[in-house]
């Protein structure tokens, strides 16, 4: 299997605040990739570094390279729109926006320009099947998405980044405001989409990251710590801190 | 960070130790009733075997119930598997103890059919083995696992000869028969006793290291 994205040395500073220290890591196509570490160690900084998100924020720079199919996203002249096509993001809380489940999956489309009704039901209907929402919402296409269980709104959240084609899909603790069940949904959901996506995910829940990804990096204040296959580092890390995090020892 | 899960883990330890110290104890005495000719301490082998197999019970419990509740990662996960496995060799070596009291309680009904030279040195390598696999776990100490190791050639090459000469006895008077054999199933399970601790110490390189190398694995 090749890699999707590689990053190698990247640099990210919060004004003064450095937030990730060379970073160098790979991230395999068609996996799913977790980052774990404790609050505040960069895991989220990296993620959004991969589709440029750190963009947004005042004072932040960065220095490093992110390829993305061998080719620079931090180069000159990328379109940072047409990246985030490509690797789009999934967060925290679901956040559908206050229109109908239709509308909220054609929205994508419509921005990019998609303009006839037959094609946009079509691809509505594929996106909303690919997060396995199709059988509840078929016949309440027109109900607020914002009315939905959370479990479904995040699924929603999904569907909508599917309808665009991304090809890698960020994850930023994707669960935390989930019960089991509907976790538990959304983790069988991951597995399913990796046969077709690229799925990077931030999780607090160490589980999680054991049972969903196959590569894990574990982070410690801006420093990738270890790196490797999660069936390893859960069994066997070679670093002691990378130990003493997953095992609760940490803090 | 000291964590709850650390206090249980440490009982899990003790319960299992109490349980080597029993079996390492079985194990000399029964060597002992045969070679000093004294059957006076049969009976509590006999006893100690039940209090080995209650033990193994309560450690595969607890094993289970931690596993269970705390989904323990990394090295308290090669710990727990390690206990588990030290746990069944652990009553094995009870077992082989009271495999050698057995034919003990026979052989004692006989007359001595020569002084004893190579089996009190193979009881003692063999002790010595379990010893020292239960103090590297309790060390993590690897080089002293992998001297459990090397012992057991020794013990093999021991049994060998044992066998060797016990069948030359049985050539020369066919009286000796039914107590040769006796002695060399003595000499057998001195040697298995050595595979034993050659298991634990194999289970405690994997717990420290998370290397397993039985059957030379390269991992």
């Amino acid at each position: 299997m090749s890699n999707k994205i590689e990053i190698h040395k990247l640099d990210l500073h919060y004004g003064k605040f450095q937030a990730l220290k060379a970073v160098d890591m790979p991230i395999r196509e068609r996996s799913i990739t977790a980052l774990i570490g404790p609050s505040g160690c960069g895991k989220s900084t990296l993620l959004r570094c991969l589709n440029r998100m750190n963009d947004l924020i005042a004072g932040v720079k960065v220095k490093g390279r992110v390829l993305l199919d061998g080719q620079d996203i931090y180069a000159p002249g990328v379109e940072v729109p047409e990246l985030r096509k490509r690797v789009g993001m999934v967060f925290q809380r679901p956040n559908p926006f206050p229109l109908s489940v239709y509308d909220n999956v054609a929205y994508g489309l419509r921005v990019a320009g998609l303009r006839t009704r037959a094609r946009t039901a079509e691809i509505v209907e594929k996106s909303l099947k690919g997060a396995w929402l199709w059988e509840n919402l078929k016949d309440r296409l027109d109900s607020p998405a914002l009315e939905l269980p959370l479990d479904q709104q995040q699924r929603l959240c999904i569907a909508r980044l599917l309808a665009v084609e991304p090809e890698v899909i960020l994850m930023d603790e994707p669960c935390s405001a989930l019960d089991p069940i509907a976790t538990m949904k959304v983790e069988e959901l991951m597995m399913e989409l990796k046969k077709d996506y690229t799925i990077v995910i931030v999780t607090h829940n160490m589980q999680q990251a054991a049972r969903v990804s196959e590569y894990s990096g574990y982070m410690l204040l801006g420093d990738m710590v270890e790196f490797g296959l999660t069936a390893n580092i859960f069994t066997n890390p070679a670093d002691p801190r990378t130990q003493d995090y997953i095992t609760g020892r940490y803090g | 960070m000291e964590r709850h899960f650390d206090t249980e883990l440490i009982q899990l330890k003790q319960q299992l130790l109490k349980m080597g110290a029993l079996a390492e104890a079985m194990i000399e005495s029964a060597v002992k009733s045969l070679v000093e000719r004294d059957s006076a301490k049969l009976e509590q082998i006999f006893r100690q075997e039940q209090e080995v197999n209650s033990l193994q019970l309560a450690v595969d419990e607890d094993c289970l119930r931690l596993m269970a509740l705390y989904q323990p990662t990394a090295g308290d996960l090669r710990f727990l598997l390690g206990v588990t496995k030290i746990n069944a060799e652990l009553e094995r070596l009870g077992d082989q103890a009271v495999n050698i009291g057995e034919i003990v309680e026979r052989l004692l009904k006989e007359p001595q059919l020569k002084p004893l030279i190579d089996i009190p040195k193979m009881a003692g390598i063999a002790s010595s083995m379990v010893r020292d696999s239960l103090n590297a776990f309790v060390d993590r100490d690897i080089a002293q696992a992998q001297a459990v190791l090397l012992l057991d050639d020794q013990l093999d090459d021991l049994r060998n000869r044992v066998v060797e000469e016990l069948i030359e006895f049985m050539t020369r008077e066919p009286g000796s028969v039914s107590r040769a054999v006796q002695l060399i199933s003595v000499a057998r399970i001195l040697e298995r006793i050595g595979d034993h601790a050659t298991n634990i110490a194999e289970a405690v390189i994997f717990v420290v290291q998370g290397r397993d190398i039985r059957h030379h694995s390269q991992q």
